[in-house]
């Protein structure tokens, strides 16, 4: 087992080395400049001193070779340093310790919200087959799916922001200072988050359930006289929560994925916000910071993940 | 005298999209306290079907359409399927074990969690209670050093071994009868014959009845005390062991002895029955074997189909209008 861990992480380790390659060198095909970006968005560049903005390119390191500005980005990242930002003339690492928190409430939050209702609705509509439960759940289910994540998020904002005025539009309050009103803004950006999860869950667990339902161990659990209860939380449910897992897995990379979308449009100030910012901008120091972040989180979730499998199903061994 | 189950008339039908498929069509049977009885036919034949009917285990679009299963002088069909009584009965007086032991037992629960769960449910143990019994039964079904393999998981032991799991599961609540429906059949030889004499040395030694449901008519020669050949949703032919091997009086039953190898015909070819098991879908009306029948005569082809009628033998009853013993012994290959 601990060793499966450890096999994990290295192959992690190489993975973010991957991914630290395609960002750094991808976002340095797209056309412009970060550093004349900033400078345009405050003085004329034209009547700048060449030797100023010459100074500036030392400042960030761009002067150099590109092979030597990564070498020395990678260089700094194992020292711990994540870089200076360009538009926020500020530590990277200490940006996203603002971020990260906000990104991750907003974002487990709808995680945890998705969990529950989905597997709940998507086993009751398994055994109750055919029914208009099932039917309910389906039809419902399907439109969560398939519903834009920003649609709905205006659609909610207009209805529980602007008409009822039950809930605040936009913005971000620390639970910490106020967990009344932390709570309220959270509301609808966590309905964003959630609900396709919860519609993906419901589909998979149905399907699942009634996979499982046709076994023949759970005809055994019949023929011994337990109630439905005892069949369904003994010998169906944990047997049809594995395939559930790995969808959940996958969600956690969706959160971050995401928070993109939710973050700009309730003007949560999360990772996802910072990030969107940082690509207009072509803050190189930021995106790159943001994307390894984000990859070190789902590697993390995904080995996470599959450790749990092995809770789930005894006959999954590590080695 | 009073039979302890007593199936008369039971009819079974599928409502599929081809149309009403009636898997069990007017089948009666019984069984005695402590009896040993066979139940032969070829795949689809209803054999499996009329016995998940007697444990009200039909799962839609399958439907007990009628008659009566008499359990100890009650008609259990009367009995909602997840009722209090049906319930009860199921896994406390009627036990039943499946075919596959590789796919009966559930993968994430351990041995202990499979058993106790029944001995909890119909014999109201407590937990410890149950652990012990439940090492108790596995010893006695041949597991060996149980005390250490009770809480090991279905996929860490051999299809042979979990059949005697299933075994030990059946008999666990001390039912009237357990129904092993082709307990064997996914196991190799040598594992069947110990299978089968553990099944019959354990229903004696818990007083219970037993049903052996099978394909194979060798699997029930030595243990059977009467047999029932069912053949598309009816039985065709019923008697005691010793009639149907010796004077058998269906085609069919002929069919049948004719294709398993036997040791006094050594060097004999083995002879297939022709044809298909019919589509029980659309069943015509007159005798469903017919079209595979090689004694067929014109009176079978314009008569509906035949009702079991006494012939000569204790108990013996067929399904036929050819009184095959007549007819020269020359045509059965």
């Amino acid at each position: 087992m601990l060793s499966y861990i450890v096999r994990r992480l290295l192959w992690g380790l190489v993975i973010i080395w991957l991914v630290t390659l395609i960002v750094f060198f991808v976002i340095r095909l797209l056309p412009g400049d970060p550093l004349l970006i900033y400078l345009a968005q405050n003085q004329d560049i034209n009547s700048m001193p060449r030797e100023q903005i010459d100074a500036l390119y030392r400042e960030y390191g761009l002067d150099k070779p590109i092979l030597v500005q990564y070498a020395n980005w990678v260089f700094n990242l194992l020292r711990g340093d994540l870089g200076l930002s360009i538009t926020y003339r500020q530590n990277v690492g200490k940006l996203m310790l603002e971020r990260l928190p906000v990104t991750l409430h907003v974002g487990m939050t709808g995680f945890i919200v998705s969990l529950v209702p989905g597997v709940l609705v998507g086993l009751i509509a398994a055994m109750r087959r055919a029914s208009w439960i099932d039917n309910v759940v389906t039809i419902i289910s399907y439109t969560g799916i398939a519903i834009p994540v920003f649609w709905l998020a205006y659609i909610l904002i207009y209805v529980f922001g602007l008409r009822l005025k039950w809930l605040p539009i936009a913005g971000y309050v620390s639970p910490f200072e106020d967990f009344w009103l932390s709570t309220k803004h959270l509301i609808m950006p966590v309905i964003c988050i959630s609900l396709p999860g919860i519609a993906a869950t419901a589909r998979q667990m149905r399907s699942s359930v009634l996979e499982i339902a046709s076994q023949d161990y759970v005809r055994t659990a019949w023929s011994k006289g337990l109630a439905e209860k005892a069949v369904v939380c003994r010998h169906i449910l944990k047997n049809s929560l594995i395939p559930i897992i790995t969808l959940l897995g996958m969600r956690i990379g969706f959160i971050f994925g995401g928070s993109v979308i939710v973050e700009n449009i309730f003007a949560i100030p999360g990772m996802g916000r910072l990030l969107v910012g940082s690509i207009f901008a072509q803050d190189y120091v930021v995106i790159q910071a943001n994307a390894l972040i984000m990859a070190v989180i789902i590697i993390l979730s995904n080995l996470l993940v599959d450790i749990s499998y092995g809770w789930f199903d005894p006959r999954i061994r590590y080695d | 005298m009073e039979r302890l189950l007593e199936v008369k008339d039971l009819k079974t039908y599928f409502n599929t999209d081809d149309g009403l498929l009636k898997a069990v069509d007017g089948v009666s049977f019984y069984v005695d306290e402590q009896e040993i009885i066979g139940v032969v036919g070829e795949s689809g034949c209803g054999k499996t079907v009329t016995q998940l009917s007697v444990m009200q285990l039909i799962a839609r679009p399958g439907k007990i359409v009628g008659g009566e299963v008499i359990f100890e002088g009650r008609d259990i069909l009367k009995y909602k399927p997840h009722g209090e009584e049906m319930r009860a009965i199921r896994g406390g007086k009627i036990a039943m074990i499946f075919q596959e032991p590789m796919t009966s037992l559930n993968p994430v629960l351990t041995l202990n969690q499979q058993l106790s769960e029944s001995l909890m449910l119909h014999l109201k143990m407590n937990k410890e209670d149950a652990r012990k019994r439940a090492i108790e039964l596995l010893r006695l079904v041949g597991i060996p050093s149980p005390e250490a393999r009770i809480d090991d998981y279905p996929h860490q032991f051999s299809g042979g071994m979990r059949q005697r799991v299933m075994i030990a599961m059946g008999l666990s609540c001390n039912p009237k009868i357990l129904i092993a429906d082709e307990p064997t059949t996914a196991l190799d030889v040598t594992t069947q014959a110990q299978l089968l004499e553990l099944m019959t040395e354990m229903v004696e030694r818990f007083r219970s009845s037993l049903i052996i449901v099978t394909h194979n008519l060798g699997v029930v020669a030595r243990y059977a005390k009467r047999i029932y050949i069912m053949y598309a949703g009816k039985i065709v032919e019923e008697g005691t062991c010793k009639e149907i091997f010796k004077h058998p009086r269906h085609p069919y039953t002929i069919g049948l002895l004719n294709s398993v190898p036997r040791l006094d015909t050594v060097g004999k070819r083995l002879v297939p029955i022709e044809g298909l098991p019919p589509n029980l879908t659309n069943m015509p009306d007159y005798c469903a074997f017919l079209p595979r029948c090689p004694y067929k005569t014109e009176k079978c082809r314009t008569s509906p189909m035949p009702d079991l009628r006494d012939v000569p033998g204790e108990g013996h009853r067929v399904r036929c209008y050819v009184d095959i013993a007549e007819v020269d012994n020359v045509t059965v290959k």
